[in-house]
């Protein structure tokens, strides 16, 4: 088949647009898939681990045939103070067959979803940079690469999260620092025993770090550690709104973060494999552009589909990209690919997980920026001197410490402010549950 | 940590001609040069002899930051042509 008789052409091999393409190829639809890498996954990378629940909607098959890492089983929450830390974790023992989530590495699970898509009946096409859009008639109807042209009924863009085909068109609003955070990441070897060990598991088990503070304190930015079977991902993603205030380049917090004292001997003696970055929307409900227009819908990062809170984004990407299919497969029968169709699929993902989670946390991001200094510096800090005062044995009476502890903190945040933080998170809270 | 311990782990296909393009007659007169400490790859480095911004595209890690974070709007930023750039295998 030549791609000028597609039904559907989606733009990006990533989550979103391989959900498409599935689900597109799985209707009966022509589906021509573009991706510029050398095969899908090659230019991506995340923390990162995927979601059982979520994944399995897709990919039935994919806990006995995909590569996987390790399988979740202990999270941990890190508080770290400049030299300090508070480390709780919690372990969810494998309840089932299956884990709730896996670490994976992109560049092989990107892959495996693409053989995915083409057994169900697409064409993945990679190697291939998509340079423009063909806009006709105010409707969308097709691709430009450097040489050739491309014709289709639908498009589906799943062109990232720097989405410049977005941009081209002025199908969203451009984007600003503070709607995005830069993420850097280092992959280091470290034999499987070692990594057992050190981070208590039993075989297979895996286990994520979700790490606040340390170089990052006062800063939107959240570090992250993954094991993987053999090796360890371990990164940060701040705001590139606060990193350009701070005019140090990422690589330097992320090595600060690896020689922090609660961090360095988790990863001790382990080699560099590999050194990625990314950027990851962070703008929320509040910057989700339009999600169709004639012709094409916008999926996954390209539509700013992340929720920082839980650090999920594959999932989103992979529901918005089945829904986009469902609704183009829909507008295929109907003969119709205007809007009016098309609209369907913002009105699936406002039925689902994904716009009703987005709207709940949609004042989350925005109030943790204005008051990262709060929230990811006071907060971490106090609970680290807390402990310190908690376990030291020092023949100073306990009363007069606690006292101390407390005068100290209110000197730092006074009460007016301790109070309005409360109302604060109480707002957050507020609207996630109620 | 040098940065160029870090890129050496990366594998790359680089191009011979740059898909990073900034006006320099904006960075001449550009006073904060976010570009150069807000890379991940170190790609700018401001040459005050040759009053220019030199660019290692070879280095880029295609992430965007730096398109981003301009405040001049000055980068003309593009991917790689296809079967150039980065090819991660293991992030």
């Amino acid at each position: 088949m030549h791609p000028t008789d597609a039904d559907i052409i989606i733009v990006g091999g990533g989550p979103a647009g391989m959900a498409a393409a599935i689900t597109a190829a799985k209707g009966g639809a022509k589906t021509v898939l573009l991706e510029r890498g050398d095969f899908c996954g090659t230019k991506n990378m995340f923390g990162g681990a995927i979601y059982t629940a979520p994944t399995l909607e897709i990919y039935p098959d994919f806990i006995q045939e995909a590569p996987l890492e390790r399988g979740l089983t202990r999270h941990s929450y890190a508080l770290l103070g400049k030299q300090d830390g508070t480390i709780i974790s919690y372990d969810n023992p494998k309840k089932s067959e299956y884990y709730d989530a896996y670490s994976v590495f992109r560049p092989k699970w990107d892959r495996w979803c693409a053989k995915k898509a083409e057994e169900a009946g697409a064409y993945i096409v990679p190697q291939i940079l998509v340079e423009d859009l063909i806009k006709e008639d105010r409707k969308f109807c097709g691709i430009k690469t450097k040489d050739e042209e491309y014709r289709a009924k639908v498009i589906i863009l799943a062109d990232g999260v720097n989405s410049l085909l977005a941009k081209k068109h002025n199908l969203r609003p451009d984007i600003k620092p503070e709607n995005v955070a830069l993420s850097v990441k280092q992959t280091l070897s470290l034999p499987k025993e070692k990594i057992e060990d050190r981070f208590n598991l039993a075989e297979t088990n895996g286990a994520v770090y979700t790490i606040m503070g340390g170089p990052m304190l006062e800063m939107t930015g959240l570090g992250f550690i993954y094991t993987n079977i053999d090796s360890i991902s371990i990164g940060l993603g701040i705001s590139l709104q606060d990193l350009n205030a701070a005019q140090k380049p990422p690589y330097e917090f992320l090595e600060e973060l690896k020689n922090h004292p609660s961090i360095k001997p988790l990863i001790k003696d382990a080699e560099i494999k590999e050194y990625s970055a990314h950027l990851i929307p962070e703008g929320g409900w509040k910057k989700i552009p339009k999600l169709y227009h004639d012709g094409l819908m916008i999926v996954g990062d390209a539509a700013m589909l992340v929720n920082n809170v839980h650090w999920e984004g594959t999932n989103l990407a992979m529901f918005s990209g089945k829904y986009a299919a469902m609704t183009a497969l829909e507008a295929i029968k109907k003969n119709d690919f205007s809007k009016n169709t098309l609209k369907l699929y913002k009105k699936m993902l406002e039925d689902s997980f994904v716009l009703k989670d987005l709207y709940s946390y949609r004042n989350v991001m925005n109030s943790i920026e204005n008051n990262s200094k709060a929230f990811l510096g006071y907060y971490p800090q106090k609970i680290n001197e807390f402990m310190e005062t908690f376990t030291a044995t020092d023949n100073i009476p306990k009363r007069e410490k606690y006292r101390k502890f407390i005068i100290k903190a209110l000197k730092e945040r006074n009460l007016i402010k301790l109070a309005s933080d409360g109302v604060k998170i109480a707002k957050i809270a507020g609207d996630a549950i109620l | 940590m040098n940065i160029d311990n870090l890129l050496a782990k990366v594998k790359y296909k680089p191009d011979n001609q740059s898909h990073l393009l900034p006006d320099n007659n904006i960075c001449k007169t550009c006073n904060n040069r976010v570009c150069e400490y807000i890379c991940p790859a170190k790609v700018y480095e401001w040459n005050e002899e040759n009053k220019k911004l030199e660019v290692l595209f070879e280095n880029c890690l295609e992430c965007g930051a730096c398109k981003i974070s301009c405040p001049y709007k000055a980068i003309d930023w593009k991917y790689p042509k296809p079967n150039k750039g980065i090819t991660f295998k293991d992030s």
